[in-house]
């Protein structure tokens, strides 16, 4: 599983980075840097921050 | 090598249809029947042409993607967003007959009825102008349409080609479709620079065969350089690919005095060193050791008594401007960034480790197009090329006494 983004969409709010440090971590200005391979233990937390973007800029890709 | 694509000979003003047949002789005649179009296809992978707009992509394998689908249609890349590089208006103003007679030739194998030319618009009334004449005669079973580019530095990339057209817009698009499967006005898309489009012209004409006997084995054919900067004759040439980059320089009449670097490519391109690059082949294999591609064909030459990481903080801070302004690394990264190349340049109290750590974060492949990758790679090889002249910064002193030679227009800027 692939966590993405469209970085068009998103504002840099950060949620992200705080749901799954261990895949997003932010850059000097706050957009998200991400790991996009999930493993499996994690799938529930990328989930999480999918839902959580309230720029939903976050997808999951089998 | 005479030119294949250029006139041959000092010439004025655009090719004329009947000088341009004469030259050429005729098109090739349309492929009717599908295996045909498979045919010819085979015969431009056989080629070896590959992508003249920077990315070098093969061409056979765009032309294959779309043909597959139906209701297709082809542009004809020449935006030239470039401020250094010339080649695509000089190629559109002096022979636009070869590149609709590409343009026309691609519509053809991916059974598209119409091609749309985005022309610069320096140039564009040219290519109008040669459109009708054709018209007159009925030469082409294409629709030919002729639309005058954004002057944008991002406008050239291939999703903002199409969103231009659309919605007047030149913004690279996010779309993780292919432009072969949902393009202009969600039809399947082939997308190709005006250059491409020129050898097209010629390999459906003569075959791989004839293309082939220039270039290099992996690299074949010929391609148009811009010679900018500190050379004799500044200008757009016609080379065989894997030309040494020093006999590159040499039909331009070489350096015009002692240099202190080559930028190659374009604006993403990369510094490199003149001696160390005299030698080096002109293709993406030679130049690959130096760490530069070939680009779009842009070799700029730096005189010695200019200071490289001036000229890198006035492109920086250019392509900075130049942002679609649509993704937050390039918006504020970009930004940041050309502030402390600046602050190099001007040896305001930089920060190197700063500048290094921001190069990583926004040069990683984030942004919606390349623009801040190729930026992000452009100064991180100013930086080796130059790195003596920045300790010099660091410690206050700038070895250059000359003004700047290369582009940095203002019309990028919001």
């Amino acid at each position: 599983m692939k966590l993405r983004i469209d970085i068009t969409a998103c504002d840099g709010r950060g949620l992200c980075a705080e749901v799954v440090p261990e895949l997003v971590s932010l850059d000097d200005w706050g957009f998200p840097i991400i790991f996009a391979d999930v493993p499996a233990e994690l799938a529930e937390h990328a989930r999480l921050a999918v839902r959580l973007c309230p720029r939903l800029a976050l997808r999951l890709e089998r | 090598m005479r030119p294949r694509l250029l006139p041959d000979g000092p010439s004025k003003g655009p090719t004329s249809l009947p000088g341009h047949l004469a030259r050429y002789g005729p098109p090739a005649p349309p492929a009717r029947s599908r295996r045909r179009r498979e045919e010819l296809i085979g015969e431009v992978e056989l080629a070896g042409l590959a992508g003249r707009g920077g990315a070098g992509f093969p061409t056979a394998r765009k032309l294959a993607a779309v043909a597959e689908r139906r209701q297709a249609v082809v542009i004809g890349n020449g935006t030239e967003g470039e401020p250094a590089s010339a080649k695509d208006k000089v190629l559109l103003a002096r022979s636009p007959h070869l590149v609709l007679d590409g343009a026309v030739a691609a519509a053809e194998l991916v059974g598209a009825a119409e091609a749309i030319i985005v022309a610069h618009p320096a140039v564009a009334d040219r290519v109008v102008a040669a459109a009708a004449d054709r018209r007159r005669v009925r030469l082409d079973r294409v629709r030919l349409s002729i639309v005058s580019a954004a002057e944008e530095f991002v406008a050239g990339e291939a999703s903002a080609v199409v969103r231009w057209l659309e919605r007047g817009t030149p913004k690279p698009k996010a779309t993780p479709r292919r432009l072969s499967e949902r393009g202009l006005h969600g039809r399947p898309t082939l997308v190709q620079n005006v250059e491409t489009l020129a050898h097209l012209a010629l390999i459906t004409r003569y075959g791989a065969g004839w293309f082939r006997a220039v270039g290099t084995d992996s690299e074949p054919g010929s391609m148009l350089v811009t010679l900018a900067g500190a050379v004799k004759y500044p200008g757009v040439y016609e080379v065989a690919i894997g030309t040494a980059v020093g006999e590159v320089l040499d039909v331009g009449g070489g350096p015009s005095g002692p240099l202190g670097g080559l930028l190659i490519g374009g604006y993403f391109g990369t510094w490199v060193d003149p001696a160390e690059a005299a030698a080096v082949p002109s293709s993406a294999e030679g130049l690959r050791a130096l760490g530069a591609g070939v680009g779009a064909g842009l070799i700029a030459a730096l005189p010695a008594t200019s200071c490289g990481l001036t000229e890198t903080a006035r492109i920086a801070r250019y392509l900075a401007s130049a942002s679609a302004g649509q993704c937050g690394p390039c918006v504020f990264g970009l930004d940041a960034i050309a502030g402390q190349v600046e602050r190099l340049a001007d040896g305001r109290n930089p920060d190197l480790a700063r500048l290094r750590r921001w190069l990583g974060q926004v040069g990683s492949g984030r942004g919606a197009c390349k623009h801040p990758d190729g930026t992000v790679s452009m100064i991180a090889s100013a930086l080796r090329q130059f790195g003596a002249e920045a300790d010099r910064h660091v410690a206050g002193w700038c070895t250059g006494t000359a003004t700047s030679v290369l582009p940095a227009p203002t019309w990028g800027r919001r």
